[in-house]
């Protein structure tokens, strides 16, 4: 218990960090944030208004107690780009709201494609004795990992979409409107991610097994008359997963840094593709935000996975 | 002695060197030669599909892919390789003062290097970018910004590996100098490890230079990169694949041939 307690304060603790610098940083860029919203309508009058209306005249400090408590209440600002109407201004909470399911969406099948592939691959291939296999699934991987999440995009586009016609490249269904159709696009801009992170998990995997194997319980298993299939399911692969289980963990941190770069090749309108947008329009309350919400996934599932890896192997909380 | 060198070679070097080789030969006769101007269009021969004349064929304005890819190829390694050499410099240093004398300032740097380890890299240089502006020289130190971490960390620990050896206590006992010790005894002595994280790095820095320059927020035109090349090619996917085919198997060849070199290299140290 103490330990999650410990667990708990450096999560917020980091949060906290990573909330001032998002917030610091974006305080000494040079160019004055009012007169880029109001353009050639700026009056003297309009810009003090505006100024007001944004709590810009405020002290540093106070703006971040501000905004930080506004945040924590669930009021994430307003957009300095998007707007509502002519006198209103898009809430980043909006903007953010029906982008979110999309980018999880897409994490959550290309972390299903990565597990249910590459663990039977990885056992596969610890268990084949045959050196051409072994050659085969090394050239694959090396090549595999060589290629870039964006370039893979297009590959699929091509081969998928234009190629076997299995879908339409750019014609995104929303998922209000058809979720099946919605999980269907998605699976293609999921193989690319998940693709060379199911080599780099089956090899891990494989050689996380072969390790395994060489332990003295093996042998035992063995001695007392376990058969092969016994040992390496009920005792090499549930040792072996373990690391696998970390390793996954660190990979769902890639997936998300991954999905930036795959939302913006497929024409996904998910949060990664926001986050582009907004860089290069300089909307820096959407920036703000976006960075917090992704350090807190990234921070959130490496605490999941201790935590997890606590349950599976009670031997750690032990030590 | 030189024989057993020679038999330690392997085929993960011999492949890996010669594709690196070649790409590097590529990148710098594109400083020099192209086979046509980077910026020369031609509205006659739009989406000419690879021929003699032009062996990747041309792109929407015309214009050479071949010659574009040679110029990109320059670009993304340049950018790389002063990226890996700005990081890995800050790296030494900071590492071997850290890792060496220890303290506080040894605690600080760890807990920032912790905390920006944990973090995808690519979602850090957008940071930086983002309140830098983009351009050839802003990408250059966002992503020597987020390549430190990684090089302070392996130089440090290495350093804590080799402060407490024999053959450092006696140096020190016979009073050679702090920096003399620092980087004239130890510092040799971390290279093999040093080297293999530079090419991993090296890698890292391609597939995030041209990730950047794919989002539109990288190099910006009309320096070729790329990156640039493919997501302008994407939108001719119908019409023109080879246009995508080039640039792309340019970044893959680069890469492999990299990674298959410090494999190699890993390996013969083994």
């Amino acid at each position: 218990m103490k330990y999650f307690a410990k667990k708990i304060i450096t999560l917020i603790m980091t949060l906290f960090v990573v909330s001032v610098a998002a917030f610091v940083a974006f305080q000494i860029i040079p160019g004055d944030v009012v007169t880029s919203i109001l353009g050639t309508e700026a009056t003297p009058e309009r810009e003090v208004q505006l100024r007001a209306q944004l709590g810009l005249d405020r002290p540093p400090i106070e703006r971040y107690v501000n905004w930080i408590t506004d945040v924590l209440k669930g009021d994430l600002g307003v957009s300095y780009r998007y707007s509502k109407n002519m006198n209103e201004m898009m809430p980043v909470a909006e903007l953010i709201g029906d982008k979110l399911p999309v980018t999880l969406w897409l994490a959550a099948v290309s972390l299903g494609i990565i597990i249910v592939v590459s663990i039977p691959l990885g056992v596969l291939w610890a268990r084949s004795r045959s050196r051409v296999a072994d050659a085969l699934f090394s050239v694959c991987t090396q090549v595999t990992m060589a290629v870039p999440s964006f370039f893979l995009g297009i590959l699929v586009t091509y081969l998928f979409g234009i190629i076997l016609k299995l879908f339409a490249p750019g014609g995104y269904v929303s998922y209000k409107e058809d979720f099946a159709g919605f999980l269907g696009y998605l699976l293609f801009p999921a193989i690319s991610i998940a693709l060379p992170k199911v080599a780099m998990t089956a090899r891990f995997l494989r050689n996380s097994m072969l390790t395994e194997m060489k332990s003295d319980y093996v042998r035992t298993a063995y001695s007392k008359g376990c058969t092969d299939r016994r040992v390496m399911y009920a005792h090499v692969l549930r040792n072996a997963l373990m690391p696998v289980v970390t390793f996954l963990g660190m990979i769902i941190a890639e997936i998300v840094a991954g999905s930036i770069v795959v939302e913006q090749v497929f024409g996904l309108p998910g949060v990664g593709r926001l986050l582009i947008s907004s860089i290069s329009t300089r909307d820096f309350p959407v920036v703000e935000i976006l960075i917090l919400y992704i350090t807190f996934v990234v921070i959130f599932v490496y605490f999941l996975v201790d935590i997890l890896y606590r349950v599976i192997d009670p031997r750690i909380s032990n030590r | 002695m030189k024989k057993h060198f020679v038999k330690k070679w392997n085929r993960y070097f011999i492949i890996g060197f010669i594709m690196t080789a070649v790409a590097i030969l590529i990148a710098v006769a594109g400083v020099f030669w192209t086979p046509y101007s980077t910026t020369a269009m031609s509205a006659s021969e739009k989406f000419a599909a690879p021929s003699l004349a032009h062996p990747f064929g041309t792109d929407n304005f015309g214009r050479d892919i071949l010659s574009r890819v040679m110029k990109g190829v320059g670009t993304t390694v340049l950018i790389s390789s002063l990226v890996v050499l700005i990081s890995g410099g800050i790296g030494i240093l900071a590492g071997a003062l850290t890792g060496y004398f220890g303290g506080i300032l040894d605690e600080v740097i760890m807990r920032f290097t912790d905390a920006v380890n944990g973090f995808p890299s690519i979602l850090l240089a957008l940071v930086v970018i983002s309140i830098l502006g983009t351009g050839r020289q802003n990408v250059i130190i966002s992503l020597a910004i987020v390549f430190v971490p990684s090089f302070v960390r392996i130089v440090r620990s290495e350093f804590i590996r080799l402060r407490d050896a024999d053959y450092i206590s006696r140096a020190r006992l016979m009073g050679v100098g702090r920096v003399r010790i620092l980087f004239v005894h130890i510092l040799p002595n971390i290279f093999s490890t040093f080297w293999v994280s530079v090419m991993i790095g090296f890698n890292n820095a391609i597939l995030a230079e041209s990730g950047m320059s794919y989002l539109g927020i990288g190099v910006q035109p009309p320096d070729a990169t790329l990156g640039k090349m493919l997501s302008d090619a994407q939108g001719y996917l119908m019409t023109a694949p080879w246009y995508a085919l080039a640039p792309g198997l340019a970044i893959v060849w680069i890469v492999l041939g990299f990674s298959l070199l410090s494999e190699g290299i890993r390996r013969m140290q083994a």
